[in-house]
């Protein structure tokens, strides 16, 4: 394993555990940063649902809380088996490590194509707030601008991640990044935070009005 | 010990040490714009600032030309609004808030903290690409037409009736928040892990923990300008209402998340230059640092505080006046680490052993022109006072008087300071003594004008007005031509020096600090032998002793050993 270490080593770093603690602290920066960049659209969520609480409640009853349900599931899942590949790869089990992050690809692939689905019916319900949208509560638009905006957002991000996901999957499944590397662990951390942003935006959007 | 190991090596070695300094160790064009090396990727942001400063200074200099006459003669008032807004995008997002963090910090942080290079060093090369890939971006705007709406693209105008470039300059300035974002990141997970053995939090030098408030600021604010901007992309190309008025939306919402990354991004430009007059100071005086931890936590205050006074650049908006107070309150409240920081910088020089060389011209200009535009913020401050002065040129020579009398000042001083451990060449003394006065007046005879004209109501953002301002103007102008000469004269017996310049020793200033602690420029992997730290940060004399007078009292070297 020692041949191991040597391979994830980088400049400028003497001991692989100090590199990954600094990669894991850096990643933990980062996602603080991603936090408020979300937290700035709560936030606009948050004036304009206080502004207009009917038009948000009669929109979040048009959102399909059905593929947002089945959506949350799915990415829920996927955040486990994240959890187990990075695991897996820093204990060295790459058998393990190279199965679940296949579905880890697979499960947020599923979340995007479902997502797209979503998207192709909301707009044949005309809900997309230009001209001929449906609804005509005040402050609706506002929530279907949002609603856009965020989900859109977020699924960037989620393709962000399959992307890293699917690229350390396929150097692991190649060979030419070690397990020990701290990528596993990094990568693991952006999805929770992927999966987190969800799980505040599917109440917001999918709850809001239904209760 | 091994501190003593270097510095043997250093004096065994003549100055003709240029082989393997980081300039030289490897060559070819694909080294510079691959390189990984701190120094190197330093250069590369310098480069790209330089740049950037002539393009926002050249639109600077049309401003203070049209504005020579009170007629709108050189350019048409629509074309006003395309100049002043390219200056503020320029100068704000591509030259002040990159300025000192990627340079001289970029340069100097794993340096004086005894590292090999940043905690990701490739993070930072792609930083700088981002950055490049923004400012390209930004150029394609202006030069399809330019935007008009400010640098401030407030709503609802940047999203439903300006006709101008708005989207390309949007998305431009959210890519350079990234880039931002990625240094901050680099900058916070270098100074947590990768001190030298011995380099505690209270031995850092100031410098390197004003770097540490900025990049915190960086993290956690440009998000949210991100998410602003990016409300207004999704409003302005997709029809996706947000602030739109006429369907519910709030645009001061705009305002509020704008000033929330905005304001905290005045501090990510004067705190790195607090930095820099921190380390100037106390080598120029030949004194220890007067109240070391107290410029640490005023540090830390301001970049927590900086969080909090927003609300005060919307005071005429229409917000609720207790909000207003409340901000009012705080922005005088921030005041109060600030003139610490002033008073320390005093008190450093109280019975110090001064000389005036060009860093120290530099320091002490900025001294000055900071404590001024500090104090005319708390003008500012006070909504009363705010109401009669809002949107005119007070606002505009206070903000100069901070970023440029400020963080320029401070940008020329350490360049000056550093220069020659950046490229092993002494700065020619005189010219540069020249240039620092020149710049102070030149700066004072541009601005301090501004302040008298904003009093008497000569409102921002107009090419034209009225012939009772025009003296002032006049005055602003020609203070300009000195200004503009004042930062070019640099640029001109710098490059020279490169070339004929007195080749730098290890440590020419006797400063203390590891950075000099090491060849001049540095090695690529900046210390021959790991340093080790065993003395608290600008040891220029004992501890319970002044400065002698008769002659300049040996410094210890920080990580020189016993």
């Amino acid at each position: 394993m020692s041949g191991d270490v040597a391979a994830a080593l980088r400049e400028p770093w003497d001991s692989l555990r100090r590199q990954r603690e600094a990669a894991e602290f850096g990643v933990w920066i980062f996602l603080g940063s991603e936090a408020l960049l979300f937290a700035g659209l709560l936030l606009a969520f948050a004036v304009n649902r206080t502004l207009h609480p009917a038009g948000f409640a009669a929109s979040g009853r048009e959102t399909d809380i059905v593929f947002g349900t089945v959506n949350t599931l799915v990415l829920l899942t996927s955040s486990l088996a994240m959890a187990v590949g990075s695991e897996a790869a820093r204990a060295g089990l790459r058998r393990l490590a190279l199965r679940a992050l296949a579905t880890v690809l697979l499960l947020g692939l599923t979340f995007l194509v479902l997502k797209g689905f979503e998207w192709a019916k909301d707009l044949r319900e005309q809900l997309w707030p230009g001209a001929g949208f449906r609804l005509a509560e005040p402050g609706a638009r506002l929530f279907f601008g949002l609603y856009w905006t965020m989900t859109a957002l977020h699924a960037l991000h989620l393709a962000g991640g399959l992307a890293v996901v699917g690229w350390l999957s396929w150097q692991g499944w190649r060979g030419t990044r070690p397990l020990g590397s701290p990528a596993f662990q990094v990568a693991a951390l952006y999805w929770h935070l992927v999966d987190v942003v969800w799980i505040l935006l599917y109440p917001l959007l999918y709850l809001g009005g239904r209760a | 010990m091994s501190g003593i190991t270097a510095d043997d090596a250093m004096a065994e070695a003549p100055q003709e040490r240029q082989g393997d300094s980081y300039l030289t160790a490897e060559t070819g064009l694909a080294s510079w714009l691959l390189t990984t090396d701190h120094k190197r990727v330093a250069l590369l942001y310098a480069a790209a600032l330089t740049a950037f400063f002539f393009i926002g200074g050249a639109a600077a200099v049309l401003i203070r030309l049209e504005l020579f006459t009170p007629a709108s003669d050189l350019v048409s008032a629509e074309g006003y609004n395309r100049l002043f807004t390219l200056h503020g995008l320029v100068m704000v997002w591509f030259f002040l808030v990159p300025a000192i963090p990627n340079t001289l910090g970029n340069f100097l942080l794993p340096l004086m903290i005894g590292a090999r290079d940043l905690a990701f060093p490739r993070l930072n090369l792609f930083s700088w690409y981002l950055f490049m890939g923004a400012g390209l971006l930004l150029l394609a705007a202006l030069l399809l037409g330019g935007v008009d709406t400010g640098w401030t693209f407030y709503t609802p105008f940047s999203t439903g009736y300006a006709h101008s470039n708005v989207l390309l300059a949007a998305l431009a300035v959210v890519l350079v928040g990234f880039s931002s974002v990625a240094t901050g990141v680099n900058m916070l997970a270098t100074v947590h892990l990768l001190r030298a053995p011995g380099m505690g939090w209270f031995r850092l030098p100031l410098l390197v923990w004003s770097i540490y408030g900025t990049a915190l600021v960086m993290v956690l604010a440009t998000p949210v300008l991100a998410a602003a901007l990016l409300l207004v992309v999704a409003e302005r190309a997709f029809g996706l209402p947000i602030f739109d008025p006429r369907q519910g939306g709030d645009p001061l919402l705009f305002q509020h998340l704008f000033w929330f990354y905005s304001h905290p991004a005045v501090y990510i430009m004067i705190l790195p230059a607090f930095g820099v007059v921190s380390e100037i100071v106390p080598c120029f005086a030949r004194r220890r640092i007067f109240g070391y931890t107290f410029m640490v936590y005023a540090i830390l205050m301001i970049a927590l505080l900086g969080f909090l006074v927003w609300g005060h650049h919307m005071f005429v908006s229409g917000q609720s006046l207790y909000a207003s107070l409340v901000f009012s309150f705080l922005s005088f409240v921030i005041a109060v680490p600030s003139a610490i920081k002033v008073f320390n910088w005093s008190f450093t020089l109280y019975r110090g052993q001064i000389s005036f060389q060009a860093p120290m011209l530099y320091a002490l200009g900025f001294i000055g022109l900071f404590t001024l535009g500090g104090l005319t913020g708390l003008v500012l401050a006070s909504v009363p006072v705010n109401r009669h002065v809002t949107d005119t040129y007070y606002v505009v020579a206070h903000f100069h008087f901070i970023m440029v009398g400020g963080a320029v000042t401070a940008l020329y001083g350490g360049l000056h300071f550093w220069w020659p451990k950046i490229t092993g060449r002494m700065p020619p003394d005189g010219w540069a003594r020249f240039a620092a006065v020149l710049m102070f007046f030149g700066f004072s005879f541009t601005f301090f004008p501004m302040f008298v004209m904003g009093f008497l109501g000569m409102p921002r953002r107009y090419a034209s007005y009225p012939p009772e301002f025009q003296v002032w103007h006049v005055l602003a102008s020609a203070g300009a031509v000195l200004l503009a000469a004042a930062y070019l004269l640099p640029m001109g017996y710098l490059a020279w020096s490169l070339v004929r310049g007195r080749r730098a020793g290890d440590d020419p200033w006797n400063a203390t600090g590891l950075e000099w602690r090491t060849a001049s420029p540095p090695p690529r992997d900046n210390f021959r032998v790991p340093p080790i730290v065993e003395e608290a940060a600008y040891l220029y004399h004992p501890r319970h002793e002044g400065p002698r007078h008769e002659e300049q009292e040996p410094h210890r070297d920080q990580g020189g050993g016993t």
